[in-house]
């Protein structure tokens, strides 16, 4: 029983673990067709905001999380004025030289990846150098579960249903508000949507806003579990990144069968052979879905669609 | 209404629209008709605003808008039908429509009543994928999407292509009568002959993206007349 329920608790761990960390990257892919590798340093922001907050600021632990939320979703604006949309330079270049100096990064993977790739090794040194090696932690909150010889983490658990809330609400605004609807528009057709009214550039921005509000959250509700250094984002990259790359553009229904899928495969490894063999089994899991589903499971589920309407 | 004053636009470095005059009044149907190829879509792109004309100026309702973008011009009152409909695929046919509400701004009615009156399968197929539907179904769609709130000006790409005919008799008629009962001033663009008769009070002819002819009512009842521009 202890293992049945061991399983089980690792499930919602990895689940609650995939999704928070692979939400906000996900929106940014499935919309902006960027792939931002500054994520992890994103949600580094938003544990470190939360971190100084509440330790050096003293404001409640809820709070401190708002403010980490809030920091990041600042910073990713600023990202995409500057390096995303490339507004910022382009408004100098134009009053220094006269032309736009560069591109927007929308639908350009490879060069959306280089650019923020950069990034995020400015964002690492940049903390090291102003806030050093560490930082000290919050205490994770809200005590253990105990049921017989077996104790959990009942913060961790807390973890699993914010994650189902933040899918719920996320699939909620992107299928029942207006910012959901133009933000769909413009991914199936972004000239049909302006020619409708829709301020493509500004649903843009607002969906890296969002994407970066996300990995704030991410960070902050992760923030009293891990050890603050600046290079803690990386654990996230790599399985939000393997989330996304299984999930596909789908933003919602990639993000939930992948974190369900990686979820199992890698609680029942971890269970079984440990915890290295629960992240080697995840990125194994990616490797055979690049061979056989290159899209996605939402890709894939989008060309089936598309072929039966063609047939019909 | 709409005043276009030697434009010329270009994809890239190829030019394709050269120093296009034209003129729509309040309140007319006015067509473009020309072969496959000739720029048509590209006048009605360089219209909207999808397009920059790299000369010339382009006037909408007594302002110019040559450097305005796409969204503006429509906030301002241009709906745009284009060719092939391009209804977004997986929103719902009702969600379709609902994205028309951002064009013209100005707007404070929407006609989702008036134009379920015209096409009754919009609403009884208001929750499906628009991406299922026929494309005399999508065109009806389309339509309904660029008119809901009320635009001044609508810009329609070949509303007939690869349409049934009687479908197509039904949208020029259902046009005809938009264009009386809501005052909607229209250019629209077409190859098919029986389409730029029965719609337009007024035509233009484009060649190789030029503006060749203008044809007043009398000369459109006159079939030859106007075969000449579309002959292959
Ligand atoms: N996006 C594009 N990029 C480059 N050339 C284009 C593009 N769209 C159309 N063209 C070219 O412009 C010319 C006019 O096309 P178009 O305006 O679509 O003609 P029509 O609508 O009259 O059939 C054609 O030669 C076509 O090949
Ligand atoms: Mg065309």
């Amino acid at each position: 029983m202890p293992n049945g329920l061991n399983l089980l608790f690792q499930f919602l761990d990895s689940f609650a673990f995939i999704v928070l960390a692979a939400a906000g990257l996900a929106i940014i892919f499935g919309i902006m067709g960027v792939i931002n590798l500054a994520h992890g340093e994103f949600i580094m922001v938003g544990a470190y905001a939360t971190t100084l907050a509440n330790l050096e600021a003293g404001l409640p632990l809820p709070l401190a999380m708002l403010v980490g939320v809030l920091v990041t979703a600042m910073f990713g604006l600023v990202v995409e004025r500057v390096v995303i949309s490339g507004t910022v330079p382009n408004a100098i270049g134009r009053r220094v030289l006269g032309r736009d100096v560069v591109e927007p990064l929308y639908d350009r993977l490879a060069d959306s990846m280089v650019a923020t790739w950069g990034l995020s090794l400015v964002m690492v040194q940049g903390v090291r150098l102003t806030l050093g090696n560490s930082l000290d932690q919050i205490g994770t909150p809200l005590g253990k579960i105990a049921y017989g010889g077996f104790s959990y983490s009942s913060y961790r658990v807390l973890l699993a249903g914010v994650a189902l809330g933040l899918l719920a609400a996320t699939y909620l605004a992107f299928t029942r508000t207006d910012y959901g609807m133009r933000a769909r528009a413009t991914v199936q057709d972004d000239d049909t949507a302006r020619a409708l009214g829709v301020d493509t550039e500004r649903t843009y921005m607002t969906t890296f806003a969002l994407g970066s509000a996300l990995a704030g959250f991410t960070g902050a509700l992760y923030a009293p579990t891990i050890t603050m250094v600046p290079g803690l984002g990386g654990s996230f990259l790599v399985e939000a990144f393997v989330a996304v790359v299984v999930g596909g553009p789908g933003v919602v229904l990639g993000t939930t069968l992948a974190g369900g899928l990686l979820g199992a495969i890698n609680a029942l490894f971890s269970n079984l052979v440990g915890t290295f063999f629960g992240r080697i089994a995840l990125l194994v899991t990616a490797i055979v879905m690049l061979r056989f589903l290159p899209d996605g499971i939402t890709g894939f589920l989008d060309r089936l669609r598309q072929r039966r309407q063609e047939g019909a | 209404m709409l005043e276009l004053d030697g434009v010329t636009a270009a994809y890239d470095s190829t030019p394709i629209l050269r120093d296009v005059d034209l003129a729509v009044a309040e309140g007319e149907i006015v067509g473009v008709m020309g072969k496959n190829g000739v720029g048509k879509s590209t006048l009605l792109k360089t219209v909207i605003g999808l397009l920059e004309p790299t000369a010339g100026t382009i006037t909408y309702a007594g302002t110019d808008v040559t450097t305005a973008t796409a969204d503006e011009r429509a906030r301002a009152g241009m709906g745009y039908i284009p060719q092939g409909r391009d209804v977004f695929p997986t929103l719902t046919v009702e969600q379709n429509v609902r994205m028309g509400e951002t064009v013209n701004a100005d707007s404070d009615e929407l006609l989702y009543d008036v134009l379920y009156d015209y096409f009754p399968v919009l609403e009884e197929r208001a929750s499906q994928q628009a991406g299922g539907m026929s494309g005399g179904e999508q065109q009806m769609l389309a339509i309904a999407r660029a008119l809901v709130s009320n635009p001044d000006l609508l810009l329609l790409d070949e509303p007939s292509e690869g349409i049934q005919p009687s479908i197509v008799a039904q949208i020029s008629e259902d046009m005809q009568a938009i264009n009386e009962d809501l005052g909607t001033t229209i250019l629209f663009v077409e190859q098919n002959l029986g389409v730029i008769r029965e719609m337009a009070d007024r035509c233009y002819a484009m060649e190789r993206g030029e503006i060749v002819a203008e044809l007043g009512p009398a000369a459109l009842t006159d079939e030859d007349a106007i075969a000449e521009f579309l002959a292959v």
